[in-house]
């Protein structure tokens, strides 16, 4: 007792112990909830991988679905998948980077601007769904189309884009004022300090938060199931964007809920395991190229 | 009165500018000879930068500014309708106070300005990166490495970097705001020692904050005080045998 009590009498050890124990104390929270969570994730990857990979083919992969007979593919709606996300992305990049560079960099400070960045905010956080509902008063009611692959893209673009304009007015933004003053300075216009040297410095958050809204767009259901519907045509490489465009992750609702097939169990296993795989990849290969530039500039 | 050996390049004429409602240079009347090195001294807040920024209308970023008065550069007013702000930052360049380089290379660097201009062709500019790095006494440390980040280097080198970057644009005028503040006395002394070398290609204008910099470099002072020009003189005239007493507090360190 004596020995803890001089320690405790020193003039530095008493709120040092207190200050160590509650920064030992926090460091362990941090570790311990950090790693849980790392584990979480990767059983969950695990056990969704485990179940399905195994039993990938590429009659599967690339195969034609089957109403009722066991043994069908996924081919034309992974096909929609990709085509889906693709024109989606072709809309919502340039649009939303646009918006993005406009609410950055040219947008006056005033009220309605202000107003306009709120709506933006709240659009980004708006459920899914009401995006879904919105794509069929548009494209199956007014323009009356049915439920088409262009239907669905187009209600995907607006889904992701205030994702996008965000994070793009973010990452510009967080662009240092002297760099900017540095490109001025030496008689650059506000194009080419734009395209020149913002865009370049703030691609890592741009990036980030493409892979964000890819992932996102790739595994939706709610907006696609309203507005491209729960079939596809049946053959691949259908280009037709009129075609009716469900993609996998409704393809994996379909047949867990509705389908008839006798195997329905399995192509939900293997399908859940692909739309994981490719997400997962999607992330790395968005990255790779970031990854090289920011070798290169170390 | 003053005997300013060589031609006027810039002729700014009873300059006033407001930033809102505060009025920050008040009359300002000056002729900056051309290839010398002119420096401004003065306390904070004095407006040495914002005439500076006037020079390649820096100024014409910040909101709610008013500019009256006349200023022309070898003759030819910059702030006439004519005037193409682009190519007026083109011919004065601008070194700031912390060094800037873009997260590039080093080599992309100081091709930035040329590029923008509009020069592709990869000789041309290897010609216009290798000149422009000799020029700011920086070739030599980084001829092998020009693949490398800016970021790499030290922060002497990138200011040196920053002046390379700003002469390899070939401007006529090199505006410096106290670009050795963030230097250590080596770094500062090359700096220093490059830019009297590069005075006979170019009109410096410099902001110190060290009158022995003022002293040491320039070959005109100007003495700036809440917005006004309260003298302007040979440095060695300034520094040794000062006309007002104002003058004369600041440089003995009874102010500012
Ligand atoms: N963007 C601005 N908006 C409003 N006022 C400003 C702005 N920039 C400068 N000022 C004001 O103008 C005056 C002159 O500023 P300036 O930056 O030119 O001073 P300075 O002499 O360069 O000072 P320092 O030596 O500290 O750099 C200061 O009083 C400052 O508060
Ligand atoms: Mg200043």
């Amino acid at each position: 007792m004596s020995a803890g009590k001089t320690t405790a009498d020193h003039p530095f050890a008493a709120r040092k112990s207190l200050n160590q124990f509650n920064n030992k104390l926090f460091t362990t929270v941090v570790w311990v909830v950090g790693i849980c969570t790392v584990i979480f994730i990767i059983a969950l990857l695990f056990l969704i991988l485990e179940k399905g990979l195994p039993k990938l083919d590429w009659g599967f992969l690339y195969g034609e679905p089957s109403e009722i007979e066991e043994g069908g593919g996924v081919g034309p709606l992974l096909f929609n998948s990709f085509y889906v996300l693709i024109i989606s992305l072709l809309i919502s990049i340039p649009l939303g980077m646009a918006s993005g560079i406009y609410l950055a960099e040219f947008a006056p400070a005033n009220k309605f601007i202000g107003f306009i960045r709120i709506c933006v905010e709240g659009l980004a956080s708006v459920p899914s769904i009401i995006f879904g509902l919105f794509g069929i008063v548009l494209f199956v009611e007014s323009l009356d189309m049915g439920l088409t692959i262009l239907g669905a893209a187009v209600s995907l673009a607006f889904l992701n884009l205030p994702v996008l304009t965000r994070v793009t007015e973010e990452a510009i933004r967080a662009v240092p004022q002297e760099m900017k003053s540095a490109s001025f300075a030496l008689g650059s216009t506000h194009l080419q300090t734009i395209r020149r040297v913002l865009i370049p410095v703030a691609l890592n958050g741009i990036i980030t938060g493409i892979c964000l809204v890819a992932g996102r767009a790739f595994g939706e259901s709610a907006v696609i199931i309203l507005t491209g519907g729960v079939t596809s045509s049946g053959v691949m490489w259908d280009f037709n964007p009129l075609s009716p465009g469900a993609t996998l992750a409704v393809h994996l609702w379909y047949v867990q809920s509705e389908a008839i097939v006798p195997d329905a169990q399995l192509i939900a296993e293997k399908s859940a395991a692909v739309l994981v795989f490719i997400v997962l990849l999607i992330n790395i290969v968005f990255r790779v190229p970031l990854w090289i530039n920011s070798r290169k500039m170390r | 009165m003053q005997t300013i050996a060589s031609q006027t390049l810039i002729d700014i004429h009873k300059l006033n500018l407001y930033y809102g409602t505060f009025h920050a240079l008040k009359n300002v009347t000056m002729d900056i000879p051309q290839k010398a090195i002119t420096a401004f001294i003065g306390p904070s807040g004095c407006g040495k930068s914002t005439l500076l920024r006037t020079l390649n209308r820096m100024n014409d970023m910040i909101p709610n500014t008013r500019i009256e008065g006349k200023i022309t550069i070898g003759g030819a007013d910059i702030y006439s309708k004519e005037v193409d702000v682009e190519t007026l930052r083109k011919k004065v360049g601008m070194v700031f106070q912390q060094p800037n380089p873009f997260p590039k290379s080093i080599y992309d660097n100081v091709a930035y300005g040329p590029r923008l201009h509009g020069i592709r062709s990869k000789q041309k500019l290897d010609e216009i990166v290798e000149t422009s790095l000799r020029s700011a006494v920086l070739w030599d440390e980084v001829k092998d490495y020009l693949k490398r980040s800016a970021l790499s280097l030290s922060g002497g080198q990138q200011q040196r970097l920053c002046i390379a970057r700003a002469i390899a644009v070939n401007p006529d005028v090199l505006l410096m705001d106290e670009a050795t503040s963030a230097l250590d006395p080596i770094s500062t002394l090359k700096i220093e020692e490059l830019a009297q070398e590069l005075k006979d290609k170019y009109t410096i204008v410099m902001v110190t904050h060290n009158m022995h910099q003022a002293a040491r470099v320039s070959n005109q002072t100007v003495f700036f005080l809440n917005g006004e020009v309260v003298e302007f003189s040979d440095t060695e005239k300034l520094f040794s045998n000062p006309r007002d007493q104002r003058t004369e507090d600041y440089i003995s360190g009874r102010f500012g």
